[in-house]
């Protein structure tokens, strides 16, 4: 049987999952906790509580600062010591709340049992409520809010929702681990978010380098089946292991055959694409009353002595992560947030962990360090490896001459930044460095041209509405 | 034999005249009509088509001087005022003089000052840098030293210097054209008046954080203490986000702020003279004691005025509120 | 740990270099250059030393010294250039003309536009036609293989040669074929005169696999090359088989499968795309028949190449792959 995969490029780094043995471990509380402001894609979140203010575990730091935004809860207990800028991973200053931890005291309405609850709300509305005042966002990566995506623009229609459950990047085991540990919890929240969409059928996809994740999940679901009529339709998908599967549009093209078009949304060709750690979180929130504020991070590196796979509270200084399993190895030279293909470099250890983070990777120089830039040999390799299609080295020259119209016209807007291209090219050229450059300008360019249009579209209308105004 | 040479010559002639023809044709039939003035104008442009003056080059520069009803919106910073002039004569245009201007490098957060506190290993461009990072040094707002504004120089006017890590202006090459400035990621070089012989006072530093943290980051930051804005007595320094900035318009070059700075942010360059800071200290403090005892002085006179009114004072309300 | 490495992902790099995909290349190789020493003898080692030594030596110098910058020699391009120019060589070339051969190859066509990955033409190529143009005396002298080490050489003409001579003669292919005797079991095990690596089409077949099997290369250009030949020589060789030579016959004479192999698709000059590939194959192909079968030179492989290697530029214009989402 063929394997089924996505159909354009893609590349096959070493798999390096040395932490999949290590089950999900929760990381004691920290003595304090930095809870950003900012943790999800679109506005910050409005802080709600002030500086002496007692917290408890679960309660509302922050409400939605817009349509696109998030509620955020507080992860321990303790009092609110101060909200203000504090330098994040990157070094540059963000909005958080700093809470000192006393207990460990939650809020009442919090379930904390084991009990699974099986039982799937009737009303979609209340399930993506109840998704909202949880806080959750998207797991995998891109931190959006995961209500705004279960709220397809009127005239969508969702066809199949995806539990993305690929895990592509290497050395990431927490998602493996998710599906083997909390698989139950996992394939409810399929069901949950499957009634919110109101669609009928659900894929649980996950790559073939996690056979016994792809037998749980098979056994849970058909397990599963007799509690009620909503589990019907879940599918369980074994797709090939290929870098960057666990893109939104690459797993779109694996599961569906069908491509989203440049600048649309997955919502276009009937797809809704959801990370298990996020139908984790879901199933927390509706089933629980458990808002987002914990997630799982593997923390892993062939020179990190002690693999894990832990369950940290949102804003535990990484520090305190790294120092609970024996802290940094001297030949780590990069520490990453994330996997090595998409991962950010973190410069400020004294940064707090944040909803999205997944994973705290250690690499040694000889495992990360650039080789030097030498001549571009005209192999295709990137353009081989370019998961949309797109042509690198083009892109490359092109953002070099500042050509923006071409740029355009070699979609350059399209990159999702995989990374496969600089992982590929021979020479060393840092090709995604400068194209990701080439493409923020464009996307520019674009947005300018669009509101531009859309003001000048208005004001016909309004000259055009004008003389029956009189 | 002949015959053939003859042949050859006729028709390599032929096809020449016949193409010459078509050339001429051609050039005739898709000339485009130019008003001669841009063509002048072109002419007395520097041609360097760096793009300073805001159009895509000398040619557009030109080409909408001439249709401009003024000069007001056209200003060629790499010509400066003599080309300007020129360009005026030819249209006929009055046109107004501008002070010279030079590129200014705001950080001084050299190598020795500023510690490197990570090893930057992507391409060697500030922007990209500055997308991913807020830069190797514990300062987030200070240059990050990878030459974008050395590769935007059409002039050759900057440089990095290896000892300080930080560009260095030539001011002789420099036009002003503001290309380093708009390259600058991190906003650091600005164009400021050139001043007298080309002597200025300027605040090397943009770094928007609270004290003590940049004091870590850099010794020779602009804490935002604000000792420079109470020294200055031309209202020339304003305080805002924590980092001073010397307006050049008001600035007199008395040199006090830069004397009395604690860090060292502020920078006065091309003086004949080096700063005696001791006998501008003692000066300036001289004056604030003065003017503290005045203060004093005046705050007492105006309590023993006001103990003096105030019985009158109090009369006349009661007598009010009576009324 | 020192200070913390920061930097843009991805973090994670393919083994696969540059210097890796040319080391592949000269592997892929070997078997080519095993067969033609131990069928030419130490006359070929000769040519091979002086080919890649010089490559090498003028790489270095030129970027040394001219360049003003590191030297480029460590990436082993030059050594696979050094590898092709010796095997597109006679065995009895002289040094000092396997030297002029290699000093055009990496000083004039590689270097002069900028060194690896920059230059147009295939370097080897135009060190071969430079050398076919200016010493066409020892570039036509032939040997016919004898053997490990073999007594006394016996020179003589290629088959393209000597069929494309006794065609002007007015004799027919099948006499001229029946007269030297050629069988496609010599040409395919190495014992047809002419240039050291045209001698034995298994070794390059090998050499091939190598490559494809490694994934430095794709096979289409190769194909389409082939291909194309088969086809065209077939129509023409049906209409009429005292004219024209055999299919077979052409696959596997002259340099086209060495040609094909490894100069065609070379990475820097043939075309990105899969389609544009194919394409190049097809003009290969076309060109290298229409000189065999009408131009005065009897092998045309070198020149539709380069001929071919012009239009790369344009075809990588015209054909890209194909993007997401975009139809």
């Amino acid at each position: 049987m063929a394997r089924r995969t996505f159909s354009i490029g893609g590349v096959h780094p070493a798999d390096s999952k040395i932490s999949r043995g290590c089950k999900l471990e929760y990381l004691p509380i920290p003595p304090t906790v930095y809870i950003a402001l900012s943790q999800h894609i679109g506005a910050p979140a409005k802080p709600v509580v002030a500086v002496g203010d007692k917290v408890k575990v679960g309660q509302v730091l922050a409400e939605p600062g817009g349509f696109m935004s998030a509620y955020i809860h507080s992860s321990v207990s303790g009092t609110v010591k101060s909200i203000g800028p504090r330098k994040d991973l990157s070094g540059n200053n963000q909005m958080v709340v700093e809470i000192a931890v006393e207990g460990d005291d939650w809020m009442e309405d919090i379930d904390r049992t084991d009990t699974l609850v099986t039982d799937i709300p009737e009303d979609p509305k209340s399930i993506i409520e109840k998704i909202k005042l949880g806080g959750v966002v998207g797991l995998g990566g891109a931190t959006f809010p995961t209500h705004v995506k279960l709220s397809p623009p009127p005239g969508k229609v969702c066809e199949m929702l995806i539990i993305n459950g690929c895990e592509c990047e290497p050395y990431l085991t927490s998602d493996f681990r998710t599906l083997l540990e909390k698989g139950e919890q996992v394939v409810i929240g399929t069901a949950l978010i499957k009634k919110a969409l109101g669609v009928a059928k659900a894929t649980i996809a996950i790559e073939d380098n996690k056979l016994e994740a792809i037998e749980h999940i098979q056994k849970v679901v058909n397990d599963l089946k007799s509690k009620g009529p909503e589990y019907s339709g879940i599918e369980v998908l074994s797709l090939m292991k290929k870098y960057p599967e666990g893109g939104e549009k690459q797993l779109i093209d694996a599961v569906m055959h069908r491509q989203v078009k440049s600048g649309g949304l997955p919502i276009d060709v009937g797809a809704v694409v959801d990370n298990v750690c996020t139908a984790l979180a879901v199933y927390e929130a509706v089933q629980k009353n458990k808002p987002l504020i914990d997630n799982s991070v593997t923390v892993t590196g062939e020179c990190f002595p002690k693999q894990a796979n832990l369950i940290v509270r949102v804003g535990t200084p990484l520090n305190y992560v790294i120092d609970y399993l024996g802290g940094v190895p001297e030949e780590a030279a990069k520490v990453i947030s994330g996997g090595p293909m998409m991962g950010k470099s973190i410069a400020n250890l004294e940064a707090a962990t944040m909803k999205g983070t997944g994973g705290l990777l250690f690499l040694t120089r000889e495992q990360t360090k650039r080789m030097p830039e030498s001549n571009c040999i005209r192999c295709g390799k990137c353009a081989e490896a370019c998961p949309m299609g797109l042509e690198p080295f083009l892109l490359n020259r092109l953002a070099k001459a500042g050509d923006t119209d071409a740029l355009e016209a070699n979609a350059v807007q399209d990159c999702i930044m995989c990374g496969c291209c600089l992982y590929s090219c021979p020479a060393g050229i840092p090709l995604l460095d400068i194209i990701s450059q080439a493409r923020g300008q464009v996307m520019g360019i674009m947005r300018a041209r669009a509101a531009a249009a859309k003001a000048a579209a208005e004001a016909a209308k309004a000259s055009a509405g004008s003389p029956t105004a009189k | 034999m002949t015959t053939t040479i003859i042949w050859t010559i006729a028709i390599i002639s032929g096809l020449g005249l016949l193409l010459a023809l078509t050339l001429y044709l051609v050039a005739l039939r898709f000339k485009v009509e130019e008003d001669p003035r841009i063509e002048l104008v072109e002419k007395a442009m520097p041609g360097a088509n760096c793009g300073g003056c805001g159009f895509a080059g000398c040619h557009a520069f030109a080409d909408s001087a001439v249709k401009a009803p003024n000069l007001d919106n056209h200003y060629c910073p790499v010509g400066g005022n003599e080309t300007m002039k020129k360009v005026a004569e030819i249209l006929g245009y009055e046109m107004t003089e501008k002070d010279p201007m030079v590129a200014v490098v705001r950080c001084n957060g050299t190598c020795s000052a500023r510690p490197r506190t990570s090893e930057y290993d992507g391409t060697l461009s500030c922007k990209v840098k500055a997308s991913l990072y807020a830069g190797d040094t514990g300062c987030a707002y200070g240059c990050l030293g990878c030459g974008d504004c050395v590769a935007a120089c059409k002039f050759g006017a900057i440089s990095m210097d290896p000892e300080t890590g930080l560009p260095v202006v030539d001011e002789e090459k420099c036009t002003a054209c503001g290309a380093c400035s708009k390259a600058c990621p991190k906003a650091i070089i600005e164009l400021r008046k050139k001043g007298p012989r080309g002597m200025r006072e300027y605040v090397s530093c943009v770094n928007k954080d609270k004290g003590p943290g940049v004091k870590k980051a850099c010794a020779s930051a602009c804490i935002g203490c604000g000792i420079c804005a109470k020294t200055c007595t031309h209202d020339a320094i304003v305080l805002e986000n924590n980092v001073a900035y010397i307006d050049f318009g008001k600035c007199k070059l008395c040199r006090e702020c830069e004397a009395m700075c604690p860090t060292g942010a502020i920078h006065g360059v091309n003086f004949p003279k080096p700063i005696d800071k001791d006998a501008i200290k003692a000066r300036v403090q001289e004056r604030q004691k003065k003017a503290r005892e005045a203060a004093a002085a005046a705050a007492e006179a105006a309590k023993a005025v006001e103990v003096a009114v105030k019985p009158a004072v109090d009369e006349v309300k009661k007598e009010e509120s009576n009324g | 740990m020192d200070k913390i490495l920061v930097s843009p992902n991805p973090h994670i790099h393919s083994a696969t270099t540059t210097k890796v995909l040319m080391r592949d290349v000269v592997i892929a190789l070997l078997p080519a250059v095993i067969v033609s020493v131990v069928f030419y003898g130490w006359k070929e080692l000769l040519v091979l030393a002086v080919s890649v030594l010089s490559c090498l030596a003028i790489e270095y110098l030129i970027t040394r010294y001219c360049m003003k910058k590191a030297s480029t020699i460590g990436d082993w391009s030059a050594a696979v250039t050094g590898v092709l120019l010796a095997l597109n060589l006679p065995p009895t070339t002289p040094w000092w003309v396997v030297f002029i051969g290699a000093l055009v190859a990496i000083g004039v066509a590689k270097m002069t536009f900028g060194g690896l990955g920059q230059n147009i033409f295939n370097p080897a190529l135009v060190g071969r036609v430079f050398l076919l143009i200016s010493f066409p005396t020892y570039m036509t002298h032939w040997e016919i293989p004898q053997g490990l080490f073999g007594v006394d050489a016996i020179s003589g003409a290629t088959p393209l040669g000597a069929i494309k001579e006794g065609l002007m003669q007015g004799a027919s292919v099948p006499d001229l074929m029946a007269s030297h005797g050629y069988t496609y079991s010599q040409m395919l095990f190495a014992n047809i005169g002419g240039s050291a690596g045209e001698a034995c089409a298994i070794a390059i077949l090998v050499g091939f696999i190598y490559l494809v099997a490694r994934k430095v290369i794709k096979p289409w250009i190769t194909l389409s090359i082939l291909g194309t030949v088969a086809a065209v020589s077939c129509v023409f060789w049906l209409a009429n088989p005292a004219q024209f030579t055999d299919p077979l016959f052409n696959l596997l004479t002259g340099g086209l499968l060495l040609g094909s192999c490894f100069m065609a698709t070379d990475y820097v000059t043939s075309p990105m795309s899969t389609k544009g590939g194919i394409i190049f194959g097809i003009g290969i192909g076309f060109i290298t028949l229409m000189i065999r079968y009408f131009g005065s030179y009897p092998e045309g492989v070198s020149f539709a190449i380069l001929i071919m290697n012009s239009t790369v530029p344009l075809l990588n214009n015209w054909f890209h792959q194909k993007k997401y989402g975009r139809a």
